[in-house]
């Protein structure tokens, strides 16, 4: 068990940066807007989730109805969609945990478990368990020390986001070693520039997301048809059919 | 602001229940079968890794690309994070060296006036 803790505090460890510095963030916000700490702690453990939290001062402070608050969530935070897919199996083997995993998956710990590399002397299930449980308590707490002493920061932490960014870029280059097929990397970035340049910063990632779905179930729906037609037994090759596909969307 | 709990409180659980519906959603469609459609099982192996690109391109979605400094500190550092990385393989060190240089760079050579 504690082979598996400390496993899973080494692969948390990266994501320590980004949770601190919006975490923070968040709480010196509340605190501005003149919501007391209290309020901080109960987004920290019922909501996590980043910048979701960061738009909701703004809407607080706005008196946004409950409504309008609901939508702008909705959107913000549809990406999730996405994130369960991988882990269906995975998390219903879990039991008890089961539910506490899904309402944690945000997209840090997301990308956390698509890429572990587990090594052989852990427990899967604990590890997953443990990461998630490490990082929501980290989030809690950066929440809590933003409202509580985040006017005592000398607050130049300006910069200090680009850590979320630096971390989700070695995950993309871990799984660029690690798996066969380039293509879905591929096809994500071409959907999400292309949908980037039409539709601007805040509008982008959801049809991004949508058509990298699309190509993909296309790529594989039309390499499986050919195999067919050639009557080959070609191992699982998502290859020819793409290049065309892409420049589409 | 007293007078406004109950407001707060209420913005609170409709922001949580909506994060969580959003986070559910394919165990609620999924999680209940005993065998999962192939399609699903083929995305979940396809899927992260285009994801995990677009979250990229999310974080740095805010980047100014039309004026000074052009973006050029997020590319110069997005540079280092790959080139650390490639050599190091260390997830810490490439992140600490990748947001260093961009702090340094956002308050030296690159300072926008605020």
């Amino acid at each position: 068990m504690m082979k598996s803790f400390v496993f899973a505090f080494k692969q948390a460890i990266p994501v320590f940066f980004p949770y601190l510095f919006i975490g923070i963030a968040f709480g010196v916000l509340m605190d501005e807007a003149g919501y007391s700490a209290g309020w901080s702690l109960l987004s920290g453990v019922f909501i996590y989730a980043g910048s979701m939290q960061i738009v909701m001062v703004s809407l607080l402070t706005a008196g946004a109805s409950l409504g309008t608050i609901a939508l702008m969530t909705f959107f913000v935070n549809a990406r999730h969609i996405f994130y369960g897919i991988a882990f269906i199996d995975q998390f219903r083997k879990m039991g008890r945990e089961y539910p506490y995993m899904i309402v944690t998956l945000t997209d840090e710990v997301y990308s956390i478990l698509c890429s572990i590399d587990y090594s052989e002397d852990v427990d899967v299930r604990k590890t997953d368990f443990y990461i998630t449980l490490i990082l929501h308590l980290v989030w809690i707490l950066s929440c809590l020390a933003g409202a509580l002493f985040g006017q005592l920061i000398p607050y130049n932490l300006a910069g200090i986001e680009f850590s979320a960014t630096a971390f989700f870029i070695t995950v993309c280059m871990n799984q660029w070693q690690s798996l066969d097929s380039h293509l879905p990397a591929i096809t994500g970035l071409i959907s999400a520039l292309v949908f980037y340049f039409i539709l601007g910063p805040s509008q982008f990632i959801l049809p991004a997301l949508a058509v990298s779905v699309l190509v993909l179930i296309i790529m594989k729906s039309r390499s499986k048809s050919q195999k067919k037609q050639l009557g080959l037994e070609v191992e699982a090759s998502l290859t020819e059919p793409v290049e065309e596909i892409s420049y589409e969307c | 602001m007293n007078a406004d709990w109950i407001y707060t409180l209420e913005a609170l659980a409709v922001v949580a229940l909506v994060t969580i519906l959003t986070r559910s959603l394919p165990f609620l469609f999924f999680g209940g079968k005993k065998e999962l459609p192939e399609t699903v099982i083929y995305l979940g192996t396809v899927l992260p890794a285009a994801i995990m690109i677009i979250l990229v391109v999310f974080c740095l979605r805010n980047t100014g690309l039309t004026t000074y400094p052009f973006g050029l500190p997020e590319l110069l550092s997005v540079a280092l994070v790959i080139v650390v990385h490639r050599i190091g393989k260390n997830v810490f060190l490439s992140i600490i060296t990748g947001t260093g240089l961009y702090m340094v760079l956002i308050r030296t050579l690159f300072m926008v006036g605020s």
